[in-house]
């Protein structure tokens, strides 16, 4: 029987099943990071229990890192604690970590992928809800809770209930200016935040095939910001091009490794529990306007007219959102300016992102009702490769800070914190209520649309863009 | 793990969508790296004042609420950031179950990991206990797990779905990982295979 790519995961990773119970689920990489890992470590000293696979454990110190240099020690005193005792976990229980001045450092949902730590057909958890980035490389990956670390850790297994199956067909070619940002936007607007719980998402489609495997992770990345805790691309030509040549890939031949990859993708005729399907070519840049990732609409369009609203729940969330903003309603996106702009984190922290974002700001002075703009690559790796390429001098010349990576103002546990109104244009993947900093205000682009607003004030239509 | 079995308590409103664990517990107080101690965070940025007082606007702060250990809200409650301080947080504040029309899905598993029990009922259903909570002070009711049914001050009873696997676990307080352990044979049995 044809199956999808979840089926086939799912069906191999199954250690142990019972009827009326949840399965043992077998995990081949568990990720671990200093925020939701320092109590999971705790408890298997409590009960005098070991990592069962310390080989398939991989640390990292992302969060709460400074951006501004790692030379002297975290300002903050518990930020410093938390990361020391990520330190000392992986030593007593014999993890590997990649600390703060580790080359491969950098944010995990990066370096998982760009290590090749991440492969086709895994099986991978981390405490951190941006798991389902892995997914890209057609790899089963959700974010778990701290319990669950623990478990992983002791067992090297999770107890499961097999999820329903949600297929997201993308067809159309994506138009110029126009990212995988902009698609995962539209698709949450369109199924809403609770759109994909209970599911797993499998993204197909012409679109998708087109993408490169960082647009992929852009997307999958989001999925859990419509609800659905893992997403999956089936590997294909563009996945295997990616991995060629990452620190981490088994030592075996590659035509070995490749048909083995090869075997995971979703057989034709398959079948899912629910389909979707959007059409990307006629998309347009997405902006959010609200608190919550599925308000969001088009660069050309505006905020909501509350009395245009027909769910009571619904328009009681947009008043709400719109308050908090500062935004008055049916306001053209293109008049809302920013004062703060955030390239970085683990949905566009990459390089293809920072090439996308500096193309737009080679030539231009950063607008003057522009506070800062920061840039924030996603890995040592990643900022190394920028360096080579000149991005850095293009961002320095346009006013922008140039950082070390890091989580940095995706979430604002490090001092990348912003101030009570501020309003920021931002790539990150959230816009809940004070996520970057308590009163602050957060909108949702793609790497493009926010060097673009940097450059101009306010949100401007990217397609349009003269470029230097 | 602390086992759930009958709950009999006061009921606290949360009239919002969405609450996001972000504004379950807000990113400054993850830095801790014990389970308990949460109490005085949760839904901090809307619990407080700028001045650290409570805020008279934040519905649950009024005094009849105080001592609430059934938290009723809307739907997707516990979205976002997978953080299993959201649950140590409600549980440390005193709250051993939610009831809402929908959930999250990690925060979802997070409750159960905790002792508490988040339960799924219709949207019609929620709505009328909003009513009803708000309609009479010190408005209590009981969460009769085993049985699966809430029951009404009135006496009448509502009945709800829950996976009969965790609701064991919840019951018997079991710790999961001891659980899975008694299968470690199978755990290196499917090592050795691949
Ligand atoms: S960049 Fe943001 S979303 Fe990604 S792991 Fe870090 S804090 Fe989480």
């Amino acid at each position: 029987m044809a199956k999808n790519i979840y089926e086939k995961i799912w069906e191999r990773h199954v250690v142990h099943e019972e009827p009326g119970q949840d399965a043992i689920l077998y995990i081949d990489r568990h990720y671990v990071h200093e925020v939701t890992s320092a109590q999971a470590f705790e408890g298997l000293r409590l009960a005098g229990r070991k990592v069962r696979r310390p080989e398939r454990t991989f640390a990292t110190m992302d969060h709460n890192i400074p951006t501004t240099g790692r030379s002297k020690p975290i300002e903050d005193p518990l930020s410093q604690q938390q990361v020391d005792t990520l330190e000392a976990n992986c030593r007593e229980f014999g993890v590997r970590c990649f600390d703060m001045n580790d080359p491969d450092n950098g944010i995990v949902h990066v370096i998982g992928p760009e290590l090749g730590l991440t492969q086709p057909g895994m099986t991978i958890v981390c405490g951190d809800s941006h798991t389902a980035t892995h997914g890209a490389l057609g790899a089963l990956a959700f974010g778990i809770g701290t319990s669950e670390v623990e478990h992983v850790l002791a067992t090297q297994t999770l107890l499961q209930k097999k999820s329903k199956t949600m297929e997201v067909r993308l067809t159309g070619k994506l138009p110029r200016g126009v990212t995988s940002k902009d698609v995962i936007l539209a698709i949450i607007g369109k199924i809403g935040t609770a759109g994909g719980t209970g599911y797993v998402i499998e993204y197909t489609g012409e679109a998708v095939r087109q993408m490169t495997m960082e647009q992929r992770l852009t997307m999958c990345n989001m999925t859990i910001e419509a609800g659905a805790r893992a997403g999956l691309v089936s590997p294909d030509s563009i996945t295997f091009e990616y991995l060629k040549g990452r620190k981490y890939l088994p030592d075996k031949p590659w035509d070995e490794l490749v048909a083995g990859w090869s075997s995971w993708a979703s057989d034709a005729g398959c079948t899912y529990d629910a389909r979707v399907e959007l059409d990307v070519s006629a998309l347009e840049p997405q902006v959010t306007w609200g608190t919550s990732p599925g308000m969001v609409t088009g660069i050309n369009g505006k905020t909501p007219v509350l009395a245009e609203i027909k769910n009571a729940n619904a328009r009681l969330a947009a008043e709400k959102a719109l308050a908090y903003m500062g935004l008055p309603e049916g306001l053209p996106m293109t008049e809302v300016r920013p004062n703060v702009v955030y390239i970085g984190s683990c949905t566009n922290g990459r390089i293809e992102d920072l090439r996308d974002a500096a193309r737009v700001a080679k030539g231009y002075k950063k607008a003057g009702g522009v506070d800062y703009v920061l840039i924030v690559p996603g890995s040592y790796r990643v900022k190394e490769q920028a360096e080579a390429e000149g991005l850095d001098k293009i961002f320095k010349s346009a006013g922008f800070e140039w950082r070390e990576p890091g989580c940095s103002m995706c979430l604002a546990m490090n001092p990348d914190v912003l101030e009570p109104g501020d309003r920021c244009a931002a790539t990150s993947n959230r816009n809940f209520e004070g996520r970057q900093g308590k009163g602050s205000r957060t909108h949702l682009v793609s790497p493009a649309m926010a060097a673009a607003a940097a450059i101009k004030g306010h949100f401007v239509d990217v397609r349009n863009w003269e470029f230097k | 793990m602390k086992p759930f079995t009958v709950l009999t308590g006061i009921v606290a409103p949360l009239e919002a969508l969405n609450v996001d664990t972000d504004q379950i517990i807000p990113k400054q107080f993850l830095k801790r790296i014990e389970r308990t101690g949460y109490e005085d965070f949760l839904f901090f940025d809307w619990r407080f004042r700028e001045d650290g007082s409570l805020d008279p606007d934040f519905e649950m702060n009024a005094a009849r609420y105080k001592g609430a250990s059934i938290l009723l809200t809307k739907d997707n409650f516990g979205c976002g950031s997978s953080r299993e301080h959201a649950p140590w947080a409600l549980d440390n504040y005193g709250f051993r179950c939610i009831l809402a029309p929908s959930y999250a899905d990690i925060f979802f598993n997070n409750c159960f990991n905790n002792g508490i029990l988040p339960i799924v009922l219709p949207g019609g259903v929620i709505e009328q206990l909003f009513k009803e909570v708000r309609a009479k002070d010190g408005y209590q009711l009981t969460v009769d797990l085993p049985a699966q049914q809430i029951v009404k001050p009135n006496g009448s009873r509502i009945p709800f779905d829950v996976n009969l696997f965790k609701k064991e676990c919840l019951i018997n307080g079991w710790d999961q990982i001891g659980l899975t352990l008694r299968h470690e044979d199978k755990i290196a049995a499917f090592e050795k295979r691949r």
